[in-house]
């Protein structure tokens, strides 16, 4: 663990028209750290992920980023282009729908192979090898590497996804909503996929999620969102067990037992 | 040498937001500390709050008063006002913790939840496998259970697992909420001996034993809780 952070995000908001998206949040994430960010629909939080990741641009506050230089940057500053590069090298974005960060038209090596293509690789047969060893990584069988994403069941899209992310070995990784809409089985493989990635890669990720037990699995750190605030922060195990926002408390005694 | 944990003055109640805002108290007044080699062990009946410490003591439970000073690395921190980041680092090194129930995960083998501690800290995921092997041997676990997930583990056969896991690291403090719970004789013996060698390595041990003759065969003394009831300091 190193002293500095890798994220710095300071007063944050974005408002649309009169409306609030999310307001005044801020907070720091180091290398190597997962924190979730949970809330019910509407609570703001992916509209916090979208501005974090420059897919949208905030009313007003900074985040500003340690670059692999070591030199910090303020997102919102940096030109259209610089964010490009960042987005397809330093950093990744699983969305919920995985149709939505994959090629469906073109094969599954293409898919993880393009991201490498994307930060200068030109080699086709080291690029081939390395989108082999991710398919495998991700659990899909090597003999599916020439067929499109269209012939992949959810969860095996889900999983490519995950891959053509974290091949060029980003830093931090966004992630929507990652196990939503797949089957419970499904969805349990996928988490523990996730997890010994984070740990092995050491990647920070800031994960995005309605289900408190996808937090509570992938995140150290948590926020609670409600009406685009955060009403309460902390580890993700003291949140869950001792908490103390009147809306966590009503989050948390909302769970299911099974 | 320096007292590893000293507690001082901690308070701890529950808010019931969605009964009222109703005000449940816990504890109060919460003073003791644990010398290095020392085995203390809470005691008092249910309810009296003897888990509400250990769990604010790992900061699993937020502290609304007093001091939690922990020795860590070379310096002191105060654990009821640390940041998350702090606390966890705090786990990483410092407190060790053995819960009543393991939580699972998915797909991961019984020695690697073990040997998991280990890895994170940075040691050799082989080395630290070999560690759990021999940990999990002397707790009498069969071997055709180790490459097995535990969610299908006996009560009992989970509560070594977690035992392992607790004891594999070098923690210089460890909390134990109630280690032999569900364990046979035999196993509660050998419990036994892995706290007698923590100790004997300098260790400083607080836990929670509702078995009487584990209670007298670990602890060096005996912590009232029932002394720390909230509303009783304040009268």
């Amino acid at each position: 663990m190193t002293d500095e952070p890798l994220l710095r995000v300071s007063a944050l908001s974005k408002f649309y028209g009169s409306r609030v998206g999310c307001e005044n949040v801020t907070f720091d994430l180091w290398p190597g750290e997962v924190l979730a960010v949970v809330g019910e629909s509407g609570s703001g939080k992916t509209t916090l992920l979208n501005c974090l990741s420059t897919r949208l641009l905030p009313s007003s506050g900074t985040a500003s980023y340690r670059m692999r230089d070591g030199q910090w940057r303020e997102l919102y500053r940096m030109s259209e282009a610089e964010r490009r590069f960042l987005m397809r090298t330093d950093w990744g974005f699983v969305h919920q729908n995985p149709a939505d960060g994959l090629r469906m038209t073109v094969s599954a090596g293409a898919n993880v192979g393009e991201r490498l293509m994307a930060v200068g690789d030109r080699h086709y047969g080291r690029i081939r090898a390395t989108a082999v060893d991710w398919l495998s990584r991700v659990e899909i069988d090597e003999d599916r590497i020439d067929d499109e994403p269209r012939a992949f069941s959810g969860g095996m899209r889900q999983r490519l996804q995950i891959a053509r992310n974290l091949v060029t070995s980003p830093r931090l990784v966004f992630m929507d909503e990652p196990t939503g809409g797949l089957d419970v089985s499904v969805q349990a493989r996928l988490l523990d996929l996730l997890r010994g990635l984070v740990t092995d890669l050491g990647l920070a990720a800031i994960v995005v999620t309605h289900d408190l037990a996808v937090a509570r699995l992938l995140s150290q750190r948590m926020m609670v969102m409600k009406d685009g605030r955060v009403v309460e922060s902390g580890l993700t195990d003291r949140v869950l067990d001792d908490p103390r926002a009147p809306y966590t408390q009503l989050l948390v005694s909302s769970i299911l037992q099974v | 040498m320096a007292t590893p944990l000293v507690v001082s003055d901690v308070a701890k109640s529950f808010t019931m937001h969605l009964r009222d805002g109703i005000t449940l108290p816990v504890v109060a007044g919460v003073s003791f500390s644990i010398r290095a080699g020392e085995c203390a062990v809470l005691g008092g009946p249910s309810g009296a709050g003897k888990s509400s410490i250990l769990k604010m003591l790992y900061g699993n439970y937020a502290v609304d008063e007093g001091q939690i000073i922990v020795q860590h690395g070379s310096g002191l921190i105060d654990l009821a006002s640390a940041s998350p980041r702090t606390v966890l680092s705090v786990r990483r090194h410092t407190i060790g913790y053995v819960s009543q129930f393991l939580r699972t995960v998915p797909r991961v083998s019984a020695l690697d939840v073990v040997a998991e501690p280990l890895v994170e800290r940075g040691e050799d995921r082989e080395s630290a496998r070999t560690r759990a092997r021999a940990l999990l041997a002397q707790l009498n676990l069969p071997e055709k259970l180790w490459a097995l997930p535990p969610a299908t583990f006996s009560g009992g056969e989970q509560q070594r697992v977690n035992i392992a896991r607790g004891f594999i690291t070098e923690h210089p403090i460890l909390l134990l909420d109630e280690p032999t719970a569900s364990l046979d004789a035999k196993n509660r013996d050998v419990v036994v001996e892995l706290i007698a060698a923590k100790k004997a390595a300098g260790v400083a041990l607080l836990g929670i034993f509702h078995d009487v003759d584990v209670r007298e065969a670990v602890a060096d003394r005996v912590i009232d809780v029932t002394a720390f009831a909230a509303g009783k300091i304040a009268a």
